[in-house]
C-alpha cells in the first residue's frame, strides 16, 4: 500500500532530520511510529501526508509515486492526517468540518455517529464553531472524528493522545481498535504511549532521523520498554515517560 | 417594480412577494408599497422623506419589512426612519439596502438614517443587509447612521451585512443605553476592487448592568480598504466588549481603532482585535480533507462570514 524509498529531508544549515528512510506498510495494518523528540516522526507523517516536500526519495501508495502530488491530491487518493495540534476555525462548526472531511452533504444524524465514536455527544457539540473555545482534548477528538469521516485507505494520526485526557484516551484506544477492524484500511500512528504502541501490528522506533528497530510489537515493544539501563537510553526515554503518565 | 429591483429587494430581504403584517418598500427615493398591521402602523414623515414605524408595547412575533431599492444610476437617496418601539414589544425588523447602477456610468447612493427608541423591556432583532450590483464604472454608495436609544431593561439586536458590490460605505451606530439595557451588534462586511469602508461606533452605557457586545468580522480583498472605530464609554456599573476580526487578503487593508473609555470603576470593557491573512494550517487543514487550495481559502471566508 505504502512505500518509502530513501526518504530524507534537510533543512539549509541545520541538521538532517530524516536520512534514508525506508518501510513498507501493507493493506491492514496498523504501525506505530515511535522515539524521543526531535527524532523525526512528525517530520516523516507531513512528508507522507504532502505537507512537507522530501529533499529526496520517493513515496509509492497503491503502486503510484505520489512523491510530486500536492496535499489535495494526495487526500483525494485515500490518505488522511490527524494533526497533533488541531487547527480551530472562527465561524466553521463542527458540522461543517465533519461534512468536509466526509466529502458530502451527510445528515445531521449521520455527523453525530462520528462524534459519537470519539466520546463526544453529538447534541452538545454539532452546532459548535471550532475556535477557541473548544478545550484541547475537544478539539482533538473532534480531528479524530474527522479522519473517521473520511473513511481512507491510509489514515495517519500524529501523536493523539496529546492534550487527551485520561478517560478520553481509553476511548481513544477502543477508537483505534475499532479502525484496526477495518482490514482494507491502514494506520499510522505517532505516539509515546505504550497502550498505543500495543495495538500495533508494527512498531518503528526512529532516533535522529533513522529507524533503529521496526518489527511486531511482541518483539519490539519488550525490546523497548525493558531496556537494560533505560535512563540512559535514548531510545526508549521517552517510551518510559510516557508509561508513567 | 421592474426586474433589477425585484432582484434586490429579494437579495436584501429575501421577499419573493409581499409579506403579511407590516412593511414598507422604497424604491429610488419613493416608498411603493406599504402595510401597517394592527400593532404595527407605518406613516410618512411630513416635514421630511421617510417614515415612523410605531409598535404598539406588548406587540409580540411580528416582523416589518423596510427594504430601501436604488434600481437605476444617478440616484441620490436620503431617508429617516424613525422606530417607536413600545414597552414590553418583541419584534423583529428586517430592513436593508440594495443600489444597482445597471451599465450606467452614474453612481447612485443611498444615506438611510435610522433611529430606535426602544421602550421599557422591549425586544428587537434587527437584521439589515447591503448589497452592490451593475457593470457601469457608476460608483454604488451607502451610508447608514443608525441611533439606537434604548430603556430600561430593553435588549436590542443588530445584525448587519455587507457582503458584495458597495463600491464606499461610512456606517456610524451610536446608542445610548439605560439600566439593564443590552445591545448586540454583529457586523460582518467584505471589501474586494478598490471599495472602502468605514464602519464606526459610538456607545454610552448611561445605566447600571447594561451591556455592549460588538462583534465585527470583515474580510478585505484586491486593494480594498477598510477602517473599523469602537468608542465604548462605560459610564457606570456595565460591561462592555467589542471584537474586530479581519482577514486580509492580497492587497488590503484593515485599521481597528479602539476607544474604551472607564468613567466608573464599576465598568468592565474589553477591546479585543484580531487582523491578519488567512492562518497558513487553516488551508492545510482543509486540503488534507480533499479540497483545493480555492476551495479551502472559500470554506474559511464563508464560515468567517458566516
Amino acid at each position: 500500500m505504502l512505500k518509502l524509498e530513501n526518504i530524507s529531508f534537510e533543512v539549509e544549515n541545520e541538521k538532517e532530520i530524516l536520512k534514508d528512510v525506508n518501510f513498507t506498510i501493507e493493506k491492514g495494518k496498523f504501525i506505530a511510529i515511535t522515539g524521543p523528540n526531535g527524532g523525526g516522526k512528525s517530520t516523516l507523517a507531513r512528508i507522507i501526508s504532502g505537507v512537507v516536500k522530501p529533499t529526496r526519495g520517493k513515496i509509492i501508495f497503491n503502486g503510484e509515486d505520489i512523491t510530486d502530488l500536492s496535499i489535495t491530491e494526495r487526500a483525494q487518493k485515500g490518505i488522511s492526517f490527524g494533526f497533533q495540534q488541531p487547527v480551530r476555525f472562527k465561524g466553521i462548526t463542527v458540522n461543517d468540518i465533519i461534512n468536509i472531511a466526509a466529502g458530502e452533504n451527510i445528515t445531521a444524524l449521520e455527523a453525530s455517529h462520528y462524534l459519537s465514536e470519539v466520546g463526544l455527544c453529538a447534541k452538545d457539540y454539532i452546532n459548535r464553531e471550532l475556535s477557541d473555545k473548544l478545550s484541547g482534548g475537544e478539539i482533538k477528538r473532534i480531528e479524530i472524528a474527522t479522519i473517521i469521516a473520511r473513511n481512507s485507505s491510509l489514515s495517519i494520526f500524529d501523536e493523539p493522545e496529546a492534550g487527551i485526557d485520561l478517560w478520553s484516551f481509553n476511548h481513544l484506544i477502543e477508537v483505534f481498535r475499532k479502525m484496526h477492524k477495518n482490514k482494507d484500511a491502514s494506520i499510522i500512528i505517532i505516539s509515546h504511549q505504550e497502550r498505543i504502541l500495543d495495538v500495533a501490528d508494527e512498531i518503528i522506533a526512529m532516533v535522529d532521523g533513522t529507524i533503529i528497530i521496526r518489527g511486531a510489537k511482541e518483539s519490539v515493544l519488550p525490546e523497548l520498554l525493558h531496556c537494560e539501563s533505560p535512563e540512559n537510553c535514548m531510545n526508549c526515554h521517552d517510551i518510559l515517560e510516557a508509561k508513567i503518565i | 417594480m421592474n426586474e433589477i429591483a425585484k432582484e434586490l429587494l429579494k437579495e436584501v430581504s429575501g421577499l419573493e412577494e409581499m409579506p403579511k403584517g407590516a412593511y414598507n418598500i422604497r424604491e429610488n427615493s419613493k416608498s411603493i408599497a406599504r402595510q401597517s398591521s394592527e400593532n404595527i402602523e407605518i406613516v410618512s414623515k411630513e416635514d421630511k422623506s421617510g417614515i415612523d414605524i410605531i409598535v404598539k408595547p406588548n406587540t409580540k412575533s411580528e416582523h416589518v419589512f423596510i427594504p430601501a431599492l436604488v434600481s437605476c444610476g444617478g440616484v441620490h437617496d436620503l431617508v429617516y426612519n424613525d422606530f417607536f418601539i413600545g414597552e414590553n414589544a418583541d419584534i423583529i425588523i428586517i430592513a436593508g439596502c440594495g443600489v444597482s447602477t445597471g451599465d450606467s456610468c452614474d453612481g447612485s447612493e443611498h444615506n438611510g438614517i435610522h433611529r430606535f427608541f426602544l421602550g421599557k423591556n422591549s425586544r428587537v432583532r434587527y437584521v439589515e443587509k447591503h448589497i452592490g450590483v451593475g457593470i457601469g464604472t457608476g460608483k454604488r454608495v451607502i451610508n447608514p447612521v443608525t441611533e439606537v436609544e434604548q430603556e430600561e431593561g430593553s435588549f436590542m439586536e443588530m445584525e448587519t451585512t455587507q457582503i458584495k458590490g458597495v463600491d464606499s460605505t461610512r456606517r456610524f451606530t451610536k446608542a445610548k443605553l439605560k439600566d439593564n439595557a443590552k445591545l448586540v451588534i454583529k457586523e460582518k462586511l467584505m471589501t474586494h476592487g478598490d471599495q472602502f469602508a468605514e464602519s464606526k461606533f459610538e456607545v454610552d452605557m448611561d445605566g447600571e448592568d447594561s451591556s455592549v457586545n460588538l462583534i465585527s468580522r470583515s474580510v478585505a480583498r484586491d486593494y480594498s480598504r477598510q477602517t473599523f472605530i469602537s468608542k465604548i464609554n462605560g459610564n457606570t456599573r456595565c460591561v462592555g466588549h467589542s471584537e474586530c476580526d479581519a482577514i486580509i487578503m492580497d492587497h488590503g487593508v484593515v485599521s481597528a481603532i479602539p476607544e474604551i473609555t472607564a468613567n466608573s470603576l464599576d465598568a468592565t470593557l474589553i477591546h479585543e482585535a484580531a487582523i491578519g491573512k488567512i492562518a497558513g494550517d487553516q488551508m492545510i487543514k482543509l486540503m488534507t480533507l480533499g479540497l483545493t487550495e480555492g476551495e479551502a481559502e472559500a470554506k474559511i471566508i464563508d464560515g468567517f462570514l458566516n
